[in-house]
């Protein structure tokens, strides 16, 4: 057996487990022949406890006997039948990884039509479909709705996807590659190269950027690490870059996926974050992602069909 | 003071009135985390967060309030049937005041989050080596007891009790093995699959001993008392109990059907749990059929009501669990509510029931008075609990079942039905209901305790003669 180094495991465990089965019956075999004879009273035995602790010694009702000796027999054909015995293997030839693998491919072959069809359908056109759509919505509910929400609306740290504003675009083919190869965002934290002022002073040249309010003075000073430091991934106008993920810091409404008031941002700057969406493809396959995607491409592109 | 000619009742009463405490402090405890379901606004902070506040709850009413019955009934149970008194009063102190120690340990920890992270086993280290040490001095004045004893059978109760106390030093040395990264934690010496087996051989036995027979030793001496009968059987507890206390150790990997655990290891927790259901019925039928010739007395006696209607939930949990144990029934109940409405038939009408029968029974013999304060609020305290017992598995019956279906519905296209959400919502009535159930159960126990201070401030602390031993026993 796989499930260990040694073979004398196998001899191991059936030794014991037979021996176990054998005592027990045996244990009801050696108890089980008393009646009580005809015409005589059960009496107590010769003991007393306690001023009047006794004990009669009825015999074993019979139903208690079949029933004790029907499990052990039902053992015995289990153990046959199923693994358990870990030296005869069992004669379904079962494990539990083959009866999911069945059960795998039953379903596969049931359903996988279904999803198969749209495929060849471009993803605009997927999300055009009513009935695509529903079964990628009830794909949606089923693995994504955990961190973005029943109504795709996110949370903090994790996407909004109602929204028009993308951290790694919002094209289907963008789409699809986030679905399938799953994303990893990064942000390096700076709180030791920086230092406390310099954090805060780039806070607020960020916070200037993106319209909110902000200390001028300090927006002043930020300017210039913001340039030769965060520019690298947000860009020199901090438009941000949807090839690396690195948000758009300057749309008022855009994704701030952990937020935008002054602590916030100080926080993100200081300690960096890190973000993982995970990989489907392995799990659900292409066609699944590719109606998926029908269904959160539209959350962003059918308003008709979203006011419904 | 150590005088041979009385029985030791002083240990023996102080572990009787802590039950009654303990018992009201887990089943708030229980109250309040069924609320916290209910309504989750009622989730404060992290000391009075639900993810804390379980698992005091279950150790509360496990170890504090059917710990401190067991040792209360065992300590007069094995008195009074060895005819001698304890092996030692000052390690019987001990024992008393050293479980105190644990339990209020666990009450100070639990909610700071202190925790090994193991079910039913979450304090840390410097509690768990204190259990140990407590436990082997229990172990050292029962056993000691037996020993010294004026009679030549040991009594069946002593046998469930000996066994109880031998298995439990067992099941918590190897499951709580340890190594230490501080003061206030370590971590468990096992890993993975082979971490959860234990976890649950534990677990599961700490249901099979601690909860199944050491209340069985409990009843063999109570119920026959109470009923003025002799045991229906010999010959039946001899078969039942050495059945029992062999296949319960097999029982564990049922808990884990269709995990990483190996195959083969779950195929034999499933069918020695079913093989477990004969033996479990044994101690049922020898408790029920010691009753008759006695039926009437059902209808006066509320003590009596208790213990039988604690053996016919016992019964109907030993039924339901060798079920829930098959593996196509376990994949419909496993993780959903059906499981937590099988462990309270089990803990609140078997264990919690017996207890308060035999606690009832002990109160007016260990404080000179003829029988409780009132006898009608007995009767009361008996149909609240009922009541309250019936709410809280019949809801979570059909709140397990309900989430169980829903789980697994699927849509033409093969996508889940539901979200877990929409389980959680359909359920929430269930939840109501389940919180109601436990309110009714906690106010019975206040009831119990109004009337045992009644009853010992009426009378006074009596320690009974030990009388001359019967020449044939």
């Amino acid at each position: 057996m796989s499930d260990f180094y040694s073979s004398f495991w196998g001899v191991y465990i059936t030794v014991i487990v037979v021996v176990s089965l054998v005592a027990l019956a045996f244990l009801v075999k050696s108890q089980a022949v008393v009646k009580v004879p005809k015409g005589e009273k059960v009496k107590t035995l010769d003991h007393v406890w306690d001023g009047d602790l006794q004990e009669y010694n009825n015999p074993l009702p019979s139903w208690w006997i079949g029933l004790f000796v029907m499990t052990i027999v039902f053992a015995v054909a289990y153990l046959a039948l199923y693994p358990g015995l870990v030296l005869t293997g069992n004669m379904k030839h079962w494990s539990a990884r083959s009866q999911l693998g069945e059960e795998v491919a039953k379903a596969d072959a049931k359903y996988s039509p279904l999803y198969d069809k749209y495929l060849k359908m471009p993803v605009e056109a997927v999300a055009q479909d009513k009935d695509a759509r529903d079964m990628g919505k009830r794909l949606f509910l089923t693995y994504c709705l955990q961190c973005h929400g029943a109504d795709a609306r996110g949370a903090k740290g994790f996407p909004n996807l109602v929204h028009h504003d993308w951290m790694y675009g919002g094209t289907p083919d963008r789409i699809v590659q986030t679905i399938s190869g799953g994303r990893h965002g990064q942000m390096p934290a700076f709180g030791a190269a920086f230092g406390e002022e310099k954090v805060r002073d780039v806070a607020n040249y960020v916070l200037k950027i993106s319209g909110n309010k902000y200390d001028a003075d300090r927006a002043g000073r930020g300017e210039s690490t913001f340039k030769q430091v965060c520019a690298a991934c947000h860009g020199p106008e901090g438009h941000g870059n949807t090839d690396i993920g690195s948000p758009n810091l300057t749309h008022p409404s855009g994704v701030w996926l952990y937020g935008k008031n002054e602590a916030t941002i100080i926080e993100t700057v200081t300690n960096g974050r890190s973000n993982v969406m995970p990989a489907w493809k392995d799990f659900l396959g292409d066609a699944k992602v590719h109606v998926l995607a029908g269904y959160v491409y539209s959350l962003s592109h059918n308003a008709e069909q979203n006011a419904q | 003071m150590d005088n041979q000619t009385t029985y030791n009742y002083k240990v023996v009463r102080q572990f009787a009135i802590m039950t009654v405490v303990w018992g009201i402090v887990g089943m708030l405890v229980g109250v309040v985390i069924a609320s916290q379901l209910s309504w989750p606004e009622l989730n404060f902070g992290p000391y009075f967060h639900f993810g804390r506040l379980r698992a005091l709850h279950t150790s509360a009413v496990i170890f504090a309030f059917g710990g401190s019955g067991l040792m209360a009934t065992s300590f007069y149970v094995v008195q009074r049937t060895c005819n001698t008194r304890l092996f030692s009063d000052k390690l019987a102190a001990f024992v008393f005041w050293g479980w105190q120690v644990v339990i209020l340990s666990v009450i100070v920890t639990y909610p700071l989050g202190i925790t090994f992270n193991k079910e039913y086993a979450e304090m840390e280290w410097p509690i768990k080596i204190l259990v140990a040490i407590v436990w082997v001095a229990y172990a050292i004045v029962f056993f000691g007891t037996i020993a010294k004893r004026k009679v030549k059978h040991i009594y069946v109760a002593n046998w469930f009790y000996g066994a109880f106390i031998l298995a439990v030093t067992l099941l918590h040395v190897v499951n709580s093995a340890f190594v230490p990264v501080s003061l206030w934690k370590s971590y468990s010496v096992y890993a993975g699959a082979v971490d959860a087996m234990v976890q649950w051989w534990y677990g599961h036995n700490a249901v099979g001993f601690f909860l199944t027979a050491g209340f069985l030793g409990m009843m063999y001496y109570f119920v026959p008392k109470q009923a003025g009968r002799p045991i229906y059987s010999y010959r039946l507890s001899v078969v039942h109990f050495w059945a029992l206390i062999f296949t319960y150790m097999w029982a564990g990997p049922h808990h884990l059907h269709y995990t990483a655990l190996p195959d083969w290891t779950q195929s034999l927790g499933m069918v020695f749990s079913l093989i477990l259901l004969a033996p479990s019925w044994g101690g049922m039928i020898n408790g029920i059929m010691t009753l008759s010739g006695a039926w009437h007395k059902l209808r006066t006696d509320p003590v009596l009501k208790f213990l039988i209607t604690a053996l016919s939930f016992y019964g109907m949990s030993t039924f339901e669990g060798p079920m829930m144990a098959i593996k196509t029934v376990n994949a419909l109940s496993h993780y959903t509510d059906w499981t937590v409405g099988h462990v309270h038939s089990g803990a609140l009408g078997w264990v919690a029931m017996i207890t308060i029968g035999s606690i009832y029974y002990l109160i007016p013999r260990l404080f000179g008075r003829e029988q409780m304060w009132s006898v009608r609020l007995i009767e009361t305290h008996f149909w609240i609990a009922t009541l309250g017992v019936v709410l809280y598995i019949a809801s979570m019956w059909i709140a397990g079942v309900t989430e169980g279906l829903m789980w697994r519905a699927v849509n033409p296209d093969g996508t889940l039905t539901y979200a877990f959400i929409d389980a959680v919502k359909a359920t929430h009535p269930y939840y109501v209901i389940r919180f109601l159930g436990g309110l009714m159960f906690l106010s019975g126990m206040v009831l119990m305790l109004y009337n045992v201070i009644r009853t010992a401030s009426a009378g006074r602390p009596v320690d009974a003669a030990i009388p001359a031993v019967h020449a044939h026993a």
